[in-house]
């Protein structure tokens, strides 16, 4: 249990009982004894028997009810051969059996006597079968009534069950929710840093468009053939702001970032269908595997390059995993390709059949070291104003990375070589 | 100062509470004094056989008297006996027949110390529910000092001892519970009375890694130590250990020391280690993270008391008002009154590595203040100082005659019991 409160050098063991039961009432309800069970019955019972006048002690109230059994007198006789002539005078009982014979010469008396006598068992019979009957029934109405009392008090017990169970539910609904929330809040860390020129598309938008205009104003410095073949100037533009940005900036936040952003400027500002299933699945990968830190700083780090290089191991491989899944989106795939220098070393190897031309095309393109070469692009190519804006946000510790170093050199035409 | 030492066993081979507390008490005041321990030729508590030789032996430095023991126990005639005082309604003859079944008649022993009492300054007699204690304060009148090592069972509700606790000059108390207890069944309060208690011979190095090695013992465990019997409340105990092995986040093993009379569940996290000698179960007790008590009828735990000696927290049974008081007062232990609340205080203690190291150091505190050796000599010494100075206040009531005897007005010692308080005393002693 380790989210004790108690923090102080002395312990109260009291203290700590409590809150050990609060903890357990917390986590399993109230825990009710058999007798608490018993009295939680009882009170059911009053007021569901209430109305018929019953006692919520059921059993002891019907057998106080029920009398002992006694089976009632019927009214019987007995019937013997000489019952006919009995009597309790001597002389007559032996006139009668004197006259026996003269009587049995008029009629015979035995089918009677016999009748009578079987009459007289049978009542005997049934009134011994009538008490077993009754004595039975009376002990199975005991039985039901016992049986009826226990199934109150299960369903009670059920009862508080359920409803412990139910608390214990909400209980955990309310943690995922909690959970839920706070995942969301989690990403909305990473978006909220990323979405900043989400939120203000306008300027940047201008920037942009002022920066084109400077461009087509200015004198065309580079030779067309630096971009790939048959690329519209506009997108290698858009392919140099990530470029700036090592791979890392072009994984994790890049969904949100600026380089999207960037990439639909020009003529859709929706995203699409294809951008958002890209972005969770992004967000998904960072989930499964980068740090929080990494997490934290990595919408930062696509807006900027200065913060790009310490997530760059995860970055890459989210990129890779990127390219892998969009291997045909040239632009991303580009962006995502001059990484630092030693993880561009083994790219070509990494690299699925898609993206390896590009990956060769831009380590060969200026025959330079990677980092030099993308320097050297972006030299050539005006940067968009956004990472430098945005860089001024990132966190510090980010910058003494050596591909951190490289926006520097936007101003400073000579490569850092500590960035090297 | 000549002191004796009446107890129903003793020897460095018996183990049990009472007896274990009479030796070191012996041992100790022998260094204070001329001790002499009488007792009988019985070394086994159920049938009372002699079995040692009659006769004086040294155990240990300490002089030892044995008397034989008149006849064993009858297991059938004590248990009817039993029935009778502590479920009906009886006279104070069926007590005194149960006394005498119960054991050890020792009438030799009795006739010894009436001879000899005055030869001694103080007899102590320990444990109050035997033969020897309730006919030998009566022989050693005036001089009987009573350590009554009462647990809070249907015996004490038997009126032949109420007279006992009133006769005696002293009374030696384990904790404030047993005291509240005798106070209110007897109504003793005018005698002297002191908790003492007992303390240990604990070493001071311990070695847990030893113990590890030698029993092959991997990973955190709770231990306990004691006989496995369904009366110490370890089938509770295995019960509420199984429910606490079904919790994943639960890590601890339970490791058990004693002779064992209960079946020990067959489960890889619960093993028996059987008898195991002094070094071997204090090292075990000092690589546990917590021992477990879950007796419900203590007068002192010793084992707990070693326990928080070696700086380990303690698990008790909360319906052991001893037990239960002992965590309160020292702050050294958990307690638990259902299977629910065995699991918290358990997971409380292992994953709080905080909370155990705060109540072992409690613990090793509550033990140096209260139950030291010093301290504990002292508080005898004291008594014996103190009575010393005082005279004797009263003889013993003289036995009931032939009529009392046999009215059967008494209730049934259970029903005494019943009507005693309950729970665990103030938290200071």
């Amino acid at each position: 249990m380790p989210d004790f409160n108690v923090r102080s050098d002395s312990v109260n063991v009291e203290a700590i009982m409590e809150q050990i039961r609060e903890r357990i009432r917390e986590k399993r309800g109230v825990d009710y004894t058999e007798q608490q069970i018993r009295e939680l019955a009882d009170v059911k019972l009053e007021r569901f028997l209430d109305p018929k006048g019953v006692r919520s002690d059921l059993l002891d109230q019907f057998r106080k009810a029920q009398p002992a059994y006694q089976p009632p007198e019927l009214p019987n006789y007995a019937f013997e051969d000489a019952t006919l002539f009995e009597s309790h005078r001597a002389p007559i009982r032996w006139i009668r059996k004197l006259l026996m014979p003269l009587l049995k010469l008029l009629f015979n008396p035995n089918p009677l006597i016999q009748a009578l006598h079987i009459q007289s068992r049978l009542n005997t019979m049934n009134a011994e079968r009538e008490a077993r009957r009754e004595s039975a029934r009376r002990a199975l109405d005991q039985l039901y009534y016992e049986l009826i009392h226990n199934l109150v008090v299960e369903t009670t017990r059920l009862g508080i069950e359920v409803k412990n169970l139910k608390m214990r539910l909400e209980s955990v609904s309310s943690r995922l929710e909690f959970n839920e929330r706070r995942a969301r809040a989690l990403e909305s860390v990473v978006v909220y840093k990323a979405p900043e020129p989400e939120e203000r598309p306008a300027p940047r938008q201008q920037q942009q468009q002022q920066q084109q205009q400077q461009q087509q104003q200015q004198p065309r410095q580079q030779p067309p053939s630096h971009g790939h073949g048959g690329q519209p100037r506009q997108q290698q533009q858009q392919a140099a702001a990530p470029l700036s940005a090592p791979a890392a900036a072009a994984a994790a936040p890049a969904a949100g970032g600026p380089q999207e952003t960037d990439a639909s400027a020009p003529g859709a500002a929706a995203e699409g269908p294809g951008q958002r299933s890209r972005r969770r699945r992004r967000r998904r990968g960072r989930r499964g595997g980068a740090s929080a830190a990494a997490i934290m700083g990595a919408p930062v780090a696509g807006a900027t390059a200065d913060a790009a290089a310490p997530v760059d191991a995860n970055t890459s491989s989210d990129a890779d995993a990127d390219r892998d899944d969009e291997g045909g989106e040239s632009a991303e795939v580009e962006t995502a390709a001059p990484a630092p220098s030693e993880s561009l070393e083994r790219r070509p190897a990494e690299l699925p059949p898609a993206a390896e031309p590009l990956a060769r095309d831009t380590a060969t393109r200026d025959e330079v070291p990677p980092a030099a070469a993308s320097t050297a692009t972006r030299d050539e190519v005006p940067p968009p104003a956004a990472p430098s804006e945005t860089r001024d946000e990132a966190p510090p510790a980010a910058a003494p990375e050596p591909a951190a170093a490289e926006p520097h050199n936007q101003s400073s035409p000579a490569p850092d070589p500590d960035a090297q | 100062m000549k002191v004796a030492v009446v107890v129903q066993r003793y020897g460095q081979n018996i183990n049990g509470g009472a007896e274990l507390h009479a030796r070191y008490i012996a041992q100790h005041l022998a260094r204070h004094g001329e001790v002499e321990v009488l007792t009988t030729c019985a070394t086994d508590y159920v049938t009372w056989r002699n079995e040692l030789p009659p006769g004086v032996e040294t155990v240990n430095g300490v002089q030892v008297r044995r008397f034989r023991v008149k006849h064993e126990r009858d297991p059938l005639v004590f248990s009817k006996r039993s029935a009778r005082v502590f479920q009906h309604r009886h006279s104070i003859g069926d007590e005194l027949d149960w006394l005498d079944a119960e054991g050890p008649t020792s009438p030799a022993l009795i006739d010894y110390v009436g001879k000899h009492a005055a030869g001694y300054d103080f007899c102590l007699f320990f444990s109050y529910r035997y033969y020897h204690a309730y006919y030998g304060a009566r022989a050693a009148a005036g001089r009987a000092i009573l350590v009554p090592t009462a647990e809070r069972d249907a015996t004490i509700g038997l009126s032949i001892f109420q007279p006992l606790f009133r006769s005696v000059r002293a009374v030696m108390y384990n904790s404030p519970e047993e005291r509240a207890m005798i106070h209110a069944v007897s109504g003793n309060h005018q005698v002297p009375g002191v908790v003492v208690g007992i303390g240990s011979d604990v070493p001071n190095n311990p070695q847990p890694a030893r113990f590890r090695q030698k029993y092959n013992v991997r990973g955190p465990y709770a231990v306990y130590v004691g006989r496995i019997d369904e009366n110490k409340g370890c089938a509770e105990l295995f019960e509420y250990f199984q429910g606490y092995l079904q919790d994943p986040a639960g890590k601890l093993s339970l490791l058990l020391i004693g002779t064992s009379i209960l079946p020990v569940p067959d489960h890889p996290r619960i093993r028996h280690l059987g008898f195991l000698d002094d070094r071997d179960k204090f090292d075990a007790m000092a690589a546990a993270d917590a021992l477990i008590m879950p007796s419900y009828y203590e007068s002192l735990s010793m084992v707990a008391l070693e326990a928080w000696a070696l700086g380990r927290p303690v698990l008790a049974n909360g319906r052991c008002d001893v037990l239960k008081g002992q965590c309160l007062r020292s702050n050294a232990g958990l307690y638990y009154e259902s299977l629910g609340e065995f699991i918290g205080t358990l997971e409380a203690i292992e994953q709080n590595r905080w909370l155990a190291g705060t109540l072992g150091r409690n613990g090793r505190l509550f033990f140096r203040e209260h139950y030291d050796w010093p301290v504990i000599e002292r508080k005898y010494l004291d008594m014996f100082e103190r009575l010393a100075k005082e005279p004797a206040a009263r003889a013993a009531d003289p036995l009931p005659g032939w009529f009392e005897r046999r009215r059967q007005n008494l209730p049934p010692a259970e029903d005494v019991l019943a009507g005693l308080p309950k729970g665990p005393a103030g938290r200071r002693a």
